[in-house]
């Protein structure tokens, strides 16, 4: 399983990045029970950017967590291309996440006992065809602080940091769980910039989850969710770039 | 490259560093003591095996009273003898100017034109003797240091009643006298005793012993059985007054260095597993932590496609880099130390020519790869922690700790505590086991130094009850043979002798059954007042003339209880052999005696009347006539003063033992300040939110730092008394393991081995709180509470 998903080339990419049936995710048992998600149906094309839009406890961070390798489905099934996630191996998974999959987190998760660049590093290390550390902190316009400690740099470097180990790996999809929910508004737009650039410059499929509808403007498709289930899904006609959006 | 990860590793420790150094101390101490021990019992062992080897130290000695030169082909007919020597041994008293006892020496021949067949001497200094001018001598090279004498000086000795000049010819060691005591002394002290070798016609001449031995040397093939060779022997030699052979097990200086590595090679098993098993608790608490505490990073390791196995084996690194680096200072500091013991310590003690200190590469390996598996398995076992770690899950904020199971016992304490001792009493409540492992480390490691300060606590005491109670002679006189009492009552009529009370020791086998033990038998008054016999609980007994009053010691040895038979082989005069019952047992301390009844013994040696010597009380101020007059007496064959003999086990027990209080304690101190710091670290780690919170709301720094620090100040309270407990406990199995028949330790954990156990317990506990008090006071209030952890 880890061998066949090391090669990033032997994926079809003539498929969906995602194509998403009946998912559902339940915690606990019994009455205390809680339905994360109650049978998602979607399809995510390759190279798109994607906001999910949704309130708390609508179930958008479970399904990035489930896309994302990090968790697994209690039913239905998901699809990466034409590699069915739901029925991967723990070792399948990380093989998954280590050559395909790229992670920005609310609260940048960055190691606090490295630098800038030793963070990145700690991605290129395991990665097949990395940018360089440094390349990739040049993309996020931090090549002037990576010597620097999270703890000597502001939120959005911070983020950025995090954004740069994300793509550092060349990954087929970026996952952002509120990338810019700890940020003011203009570093978060920095941010949302830099997004923009990996999806356009790279081809990566992004794929945002966020509360901020405002977000959605530069998305070529909108996905909103309430109650575990798929409400409503649009595609823009007109996107907005990242500094034109209203925070 | 240095891989990220690997940073993060060395960041981390260096972030922990005085944990980190804490947890590696105490692998250090324990390897310290493997080396060492271990390189001590290596050297030892193979040393005096080459030096036996290389000096053909006879393998069995048979004393006879005096048998012709051709019984020694007899001897070399018997099967399995390798090689037989006879040579002459006899008493000698050496003056040394200036001091009013004269030295006793043990003479001993060396062939006249050839070296030694069996136990050659090492020359140490000079040449050897010149067989033809019968006037020079070799003398033992500790007695000629310690009285500053050097080959070309001159000395004089009493033989046989005669009195000689002899011509120092060089200073020579021998394996025979690795370990040299005065007769009936446990405790060499070079000053006291001293070795002559000389031409074996001139010493010959002086014990009238021409054309004659009186001890034979043999060596035995390898396959020998020695009790059957000993038992030939003892046949053949009978008729000249053999007075039983024995093998190198009953040579006195061969038994105290086996003895010695015995008790070496026991502690080198016993005592560094327990360190081996507090840093493995340290190290799982210390990293439980760290994983608790990283449980987001990594959750984030996950994320990125780290494996369970990468990341785990990153967190195996930083037990495996504490307990390699614990275990390399272990093994240097054990080198360090095992060369000053061997060249301060057993090299003062031991004569050996060379004791080179020489570890057993497999003991490094031992030592490093125990160490590293026992704190393994403290680090293995919170492993799984990560391996069970989604990575969604960990992703998540801890949810906060379930303290509800402490609820009802803090609910019962309610009317009892305040709030910050109900918040400490939750704590403990809520991870019991982790109290419970903390409070053990801590009572463990102060058992082990209250039970070894206990156990030299019992050999003071063994010294003082043996020099004050046992025996309250001034001093002693043995006699060249057994006399009649006629010595006696010159003895008494000496001015400044207060009291006289004679003694005949006469040297046996004891045997029951399949068991035997090589002594002598104390022939005493009834009612001695200088030199007694002390009860199991230590008042004075009679001493019986209907049957033998058995030390403890030999009872156990002998596995005969009052009521038993005896059977007493005599070793001298007739040789008859006795059945004796025995009447008491008596307590005993240094040494292992049997009493019986003067004149009882005499009756049943049918040698009426005799003695071999006499305690006495002198008038201190006239105590330097009383020993000119003792000189000059041709029936004294030598003089030991008390205060001498108790001077030179003083020094011992001061130097060696006065040292090592000071080592127990500092382990004790070395594994509480291990497990205090270590907890109060990661109870701190845990709750920096939690005391920052405290501060928020109004509590003073002293009170925020109570509701940590009393935590543990509460296990340290709790491990007091089981370090007291534990170290009665140890000290008992120590003092019993080290117990042997030349001495017997009851443990005495007195007030003193208390005192100090605990003082080094709350010195380290204080210490360790004091380093995170400091913590808790620079606690930066905002940062505290924003940050999630």
């Amino acid at each position: 399983m880890q061998a066949a998903m090391s090669a990033p080339d032997q994926i079809d990419r003539n498929e969906p990045a995602f194509r998403v049936r009946g998912l559902t995710k339940t915690y606990g048992e019994g009455p205390a029970a809680v339905h994360a998600l109650r049978g998602a149906d979607l399809d995510i094309p390759d190279g798109e950017l994607v906001v999910l839009l949704g309130a708390s406890g609508s179930g958008k961070s479970t399904l990035l967590n489930i896309l994302g390798g990090l968790d697994r489905a209690s039913g239905g099934s998901a699809h990466f291309f034409d590699r069915e996630l739901t029925a991967m191996s723990d070792a399948g998974l990380t093989a998954y996440r280590r050559h395909h999959v790229g992670f920005v987190f609310q609260f940048y998760n960055l190691m606090p006992s490295l630098t800038a660049l030793e963070n990145v590093e700690l991605v290129t290390e395991i990665a097949d065809n990395p940018l360089g550390a440094g390349e990739a902190l040049g993309l996020v316009g931090l090549d002037k602080r990576v010597d620097h400690f999270p703890a000597e740099l502001s939120g959005g470097e911070q983020q950025r940091v995090a954004i740069a180990r994300a793509i550092a790996k060349r990954p087929t999809v970026l996952f952002c769980d509120e990338p810019t929910g700890a940020l003011d508004s203009t570093t978060g737009r920095q941010v949302l910039r830099v997004l923009q650039d990996v999806n356009t410059e790279l081809g990566t499929t992004v794929i945002i989850v966020t509360h901020a509808a405002a977000t959605a403007a530069m998305a070529h498709r909108v996905i909103n969710m309430a109650d575990g289930t798929i409400r409503e899904e649009t595609v823009n006609k007109h996107r907005l770039s990242a500094e034109e959006i209203e925070w | 490259m240095v891989s990220p990860l690997d940073r993060k590793l060395l960041r981390d420790i260096w972030r922990m560093k005085i944990q980190a150094v804490a947890i590696a101390l105490v692998i250090a101490v324990g390897v310290l003591l493997l080396v060492m021990m271990d390189g001590l019992v290596n050297s030892l062992e193979q040393t005096r095996q080459a030096y036996y080897e290389r000096y053909r130290l006879a393998e069995v000695f048979a004393p006879v009273k005096r048998a012709p030169d051709h019984v020694l082909q007899s001897i070399a007919q018997i099967e399995g003898v390798a090689a037989v020597e006879g040579r002459v041994v006899g008493g000698a008293l050496i003056d040394i100017e200036g001091q009013a006892v004269p030295v006793r020496a043990q003479a001993v021949s060396l062939p006249d034109f050839s070296s030694p067949r069996l136990n050659d001497i090492y020359l140490a200094e000079g040449r050897r003797i010149d067989p033809r001018r019968r006037e020079e001598i070799l003398l033992l090279q500790g007695f000629a240091d310690a009285h500053d004498l050097s080959p070309g000086d001159t000395l004089s000795a009493t033989m046989n009643g005669s009195r000689r000049t002899f011509r120092i010819a060089g200073l020579a060691q021998s394996p025979e006298f690795l370990y040299s005591t005065a007769p009936g002394e446990l405790v060499p002290d070079d000053a006291r005793f001293a070795v002559i070798w000389m031409s074996e016609e001139a010493l010959a001449a002086a014990y009238d012993v021409d054309g004659a031995f009186n001890q034979a040397l043999i060596a035995l093939e390898r396959t020998a059985e020695p009790r059957a060779v000993i038992a030939k022997v003892d046949r053949i030699l009978e008729r000249y007054g053999g007075t039983g052979a024995y093998d190198l097990e009953d040579q006195i200086s061969n038994k105290f260095i086996t003895e010695e590595i015995r008790s070496l090679r026991m502690s080198s098993r016993s005592v560094p597993p327990i360190f081996m098993g507090v840093a493995a608790f340290l190290l799982y608490i210390v990293i439980s932590r760290m994983i608790e505490a990283e449980r987001m990073q990594i959750g984030l390791l996950k994320a990125f496609g780290y494996t369970s196995a990468e990341i785990g084996w990153h967190y195996f690194k930083f037990v495996v880099v504490i307990a390699a680096g614990g275990a390399l200072l272990g093994c240097a500091l054990g080198v360090i130390s095992g060369q000053l013991m061997a060249a301060g310590v057993y090299q003062d003690v031991y004569k050996f020519p060379f004791l080179l200190f020489r570890v057993d590469p497999a003991a490094f390996v031992t030592a490093i790869s125990v160490s590293i598996a026992s704190a393994s398995a403290g680090g293995l076992f919170v492993l799984r922690k990560v391996f069970a770690l989604s990575p969604a899950v960990a992703m998540r904020p801890p949810a906060p700790a379930d303290y509800s199971s402490s609820a009802r016992l803090v609910a019962a304490l309610r009317s009892v505590l305040d709030q910050p001792s109900r918040m400490i009493v939750r704590r403990i409540a809520r991870q019991p086991m982790r109290t419970f492992a903390a409070v053990l480390g801590i009572g463990v490691g102060m058992g082990l130094s209250v039970g070894m300060l206990g156990v030299l606590g019992g050999f003071d005491k063994a010294v003082d009850l043996t020099y004050s109670v046992i025996d309250r002679s001034d001093a002693s006189v043995a006699l060249i043979e057994p006399l009649d009492q006629k010595t006696i009552f010159e003895l008494r009529r000496m001015d400044g002798v207060i009291a006289v009370e004679p003694y005949r020791a006469v040297s046996v086998v004891l045997r029951n059954g399949v068991r035997s033990h090589r002594g002598g038998i104390n022939g005493l008054i009834s009612e001695p007042q200088l030199s007694r016999a002390l009860s199991l609980d230590m008042s004075p007994i009679y001493i019986r003339a209907d049957g033998i009053t058995l030390s403890r010691t030999l009872a156990n040895k002998l596995d005969i209880s009052a009521g038993d038979l005896l059977t007493v082989e005599v070793r001298e005069g007739r040789r008859p052999v006795l059945t004796l019952p025995v009447v008491n047992v008596a307590e005993s301390l240094l040494g292992s005696p049997a009493y019986f009844e003067l004149s009882a013994l005499n009756e049943a040696l049918s040698e009426p009347g005799r003695v071999s010597g006499a305690y006495l009380k002198l008038d201190m101020d006239k105590s330097t006539q009383v020993y000119e007059d003792l000189k000059n007496m041709p029936a004294v064959a030598g003089v030991s003063i008390k205060e001498e003999a108790r001077a030179s086990f003083q020094k011992m027990m001061d130097q060696g033992a006065g040292a090592m209080r000071y080592v127990m304690a500092v382990i004790a101190g070395i594994i509480t300040f291990g497990i205090v710091y270590n907890t109060a670290r990661i109870a701190f780690a845990e709750r920096a939110h939690d005391l920052a919170s405290l501060r928020v709301i109004g509590f003073t720094r002293g009170e925020t730092a109570f509701v940590l620090l009393g935590e543990l100040g509460v296990i340290t309270l709790f491990a007091i008394p089981i370090g007291l407990l534990a170290g009665v406990g140890l000290a008992g199995a120590i003092a019993a393991a080290f117990s042997t028949d030349l001495y017997s330790i009851s443990a005495e954990v007195g007030p003193v081995a208390m005192g100090i156990g605990t003082l080094a317990v709350l010195i380290a506990s204080v210490i360790a709180g004091w380093m995170v008090k400091r913590d808790v006071d620079r606690l930066e209030l905002v940062s505290a509470l924003k940050s999630r952890e």
